[in-house]
């Protein structure tokens, strides 16, 4: 069970991840296009793929890192609202990002799985986001960027009716706003 | 009315009176005894109607409306329909009055009731005489005649089934009621309303986006239910025809509303009060709100969730959800001493509350092994009773204005579909089958019929 979270997790951060360095690729490719059409000489160093400036690296570093706190979600135990240790763990690091990137809004996401009923998971779906919310208070994020919103069981990640899809749904979920 | 109950002898009323007869002096025995009305249903015969005059709009209108008659009689649970292979006579012939019945006839083959109709239909009108015999006693119990413009066919065979229903139950049914539930065929949760009986389903929002939990007002005019406009649960109060209403948009959760019964029909909206759950605190608590969504107080007080409110038919208790125990249970708030009761103790998830409108029990469902079932539960400590099992997942209990039948959602066949009941759990059957996935049905009150 753990093993399964860490791998749904690994791959939830290394999938964007990979998307992320692709599409930089092809913009790379793109512009290197263009100047060997202007000055078709200057084409010596024999690499196609273009070579990093410091600017590019840092700035994909920062998307990067983004991407991380958008795609990485936290997951609960069925009809719970408490915060695991690898919850806290995910948070901490969400929590480092914010404090890097001050101005930055977020809406947390409370999401359950489809077993329980949709009134009364509305309401766990917002106290799944409260607790996160709460826990980053207490790491030093302001309040005052960090809204709750529940969804329930209405917007599951995985629409199959397994033990997998189950625990994937169970999620808090970050939007930057 | 005392001929009818004396013939009928498994008739509710009658039961009912028996019970309390011999009841009365031990609380214990009738609390014990419950009669299910479904188990025995009364055999019914009703042959082909009469066209009074012998031209093809008529002829076409008898057997429409005979068929009719016979669907909604059926719906009810209280019935079975003899074989029409069976009938020794046919009174489209020899006659739809009681002089030109020879009642042997009938009761040889185990009628107990008949019923014969005359039809006539032109361009402007329609009229019909419908008629009940008691078989057995040999005369005529009910004998009504309509008149109305050709569209009215449907609301005369209702009328009818209801005067029916009446006589033998005392209760006038539910024959112009409607169903509220939610549908996904469009991508996005949307609320639809059909009739009772499935028949002419309609999208009622268009939120594009997700919409649940709808609650119809006592008088059946309004609708309240919660969306998401702007990615957040607002409660909206909509008027049945005008699609005017009023937005409630606190901070937080604005879901799960529940009207407070009145008998007056009359109300307007600002009389009519709802509870709901709101969370704008921080705390998910139940509020009563006026018809317009301001809030005049709060109904509970305790950490944690307390959603889905369900109020007893006389506005004096409010049963709802929560969590205060640590997994979701069902509880009863008594408004006038403030008392709590659990309720629920079997299982530990039991969510979805809906009193009866008969006052003496609640529908809930009830989660095992990852998957709900309907249950029925009274309020003197006897255990639940189960009434869907092995079927898939079944949610969303909700009563018949008259209290006999239950709807609720089944994923028995595979995607959820709206399916109905009786009290009993007896004759459980799909209602409507639309594109996407159906859930979360609300019966409407009972409009009167005029």
């Amino acid at each position: 069970m753990q093993r399964k979270l860490w791998m749904v997790l690994a791959l939830l951060v290394l999938v964007p991840g990979l998307m992320l360095m692709t599409s930089c690729a092809q913009q790379t490719a793109v512009e290197q296009d263009t100047t060997q059409k202007t000055t078709p000489s200057a084409d010596t160093s024999g690499t196609t793929g273009g070579e990093d400036l410091p600017d590019d690296a840092a700035k994909r570093a920062a998307e990067q890192a983004m991407n991380q706190f958008i795609n990485e979600h936290i997951y609960f135990s069925f009809d719970s609202a408490q915060l695991s240790a690898m919850a806290q763990d995910t948070l901490k690091r969400k929590a480092a990002w914010l404090q890097e990137n001050a101005g930055v809004m977020v809406a947390i996401e409370g999401h359950c799985d489809e077993r329980g009923t949709n009134e009364y998971n509305l309401a766990l779906g917002e106290r799944r986001a409260q607790s996160a919310r709460a826990y980053l208070v207490d790491l030093g994020i302001s309040a005052s960027r960090l809204s709750t919103i529940s969804y329930g069981e209405e917007r599951p990640l995985d629409a199959r009716s397994t033990e997998e899809a189950w625990a994937k749904n169970r999620r808090g979920q970050f939007k930057l706003k | 009315m005392s001929h009818v109950t004396r013939r009928f002898g498994l008739l509710p009323i009658l039961v009912m009176l028996l019970l309390l007869l011999v009841a009365a002096p031990s609380q214990a025995v009738e609390e014990f005894i419950e009669i299910n009305p479904f188990l025995k249903k009364i055999p019914l015969a009703i042959p082909e109607f009469k066209p009074l005059t012998e031209d093809a709009p008529s002829v076409q209108a008898a057997t429409e409306a005979v068929q009719l008659l016979e669907e909604t009689l059926l719906f009810t649970g209280y019935f079975k329909v003899i074989d029409k292979g069976a009938y020794l006579e046919n009174p489209r012939e020899t006659g739809i009055t009681d002089a030109s019945i020879n009642y042997r006839n009938w009761t040889v083959i185990g009628t107990e009731l008949l019923i014969t109709g005359g039809v006539r239909r032109s361009a402007e009108a329609v009229e019909m005489e419908l008629r009940l015999f008691d078989t057995f006693k040999g005369q005529s119990v009910l004998g009504k005649r309509y008149r109305g413009t050709p569209k009215d066919t449907r609301r005369i065979v209702r009328k009818f089934a209801s005067e029916v229903v009446f006589l033998l139950t005392g209760s006038r049914g539910f024959f112009n009621s409607e169903i509220a539930f939610v549908s996904t065929g469009t991508g996005n949760k949307e609320i639809y309303i059909s009739e009772f009986d499935g028949r002419n389903p309609a999208q009622f929002t268009r939120t594009r986006n997700i919409t649940l939990s709808p609650a119809w007002s006592p008088d059946g005019q309004w609708l309240a239910y919660t969306a998401y406009p702007k990615n957040r649960p607002f409660l909206y109060i909509k008027h049945r025809r005008h699609k005017r209403g009023y937005e409630i948009g606190n901070k937080g959760l604005n879901i799960t509303p529940a009207w407070v019964p009145t008998d007056d029909s009359s109300a307007a909206l600002e009389e009519m009060r709802l509870a709901a759950t709101l969370s704008f605190t921080g705390d998910q608590e139940i509020y009563l709100l006026t018809g317009k969504g301001k809030i005049i107080k709060r109904l509970t007080k305790s950490w944690g969730s307390d959603v889905s409110p369900t109020w007893s038919p006389d506005g004096k208790k409010l049963a709802f959800v929560s969590n205060r125990s640590g997994n979701p249970h069902i509880y009863v708030k008594d408004l006038a001493s403030g008392r709590v009761d659990r309720l629920t103790f079997q299982g530990r998830y039991n969510t979805q509350p809906n009193w009866s409108p008969k006052g003496d029990k609640l529908a809930y469902a009830g989660m095992e092994g990852g998957r709900n079932d309907i249950f029925v539960i009274g309020f003197k400590g006897r255990p639940p009773v189960q009434l869907t099992r092995n079927s898939g997942n079944n949610e969303s209990p909700s009563w018949s204005p008259d209290g006999s039948m239950i709807a609720f959602s089944s994923t028995r066949e595979g995607r959820a579909r709206i399916f109905v009941m009786t009290a009993f759990g007896t004759d459980q059957r799909r209602l409507l089958k639309l594109p996407g996935e159906q859930t979360n049905p609300q019966w409407s009150p009972n409009k009167h019929l005029n």
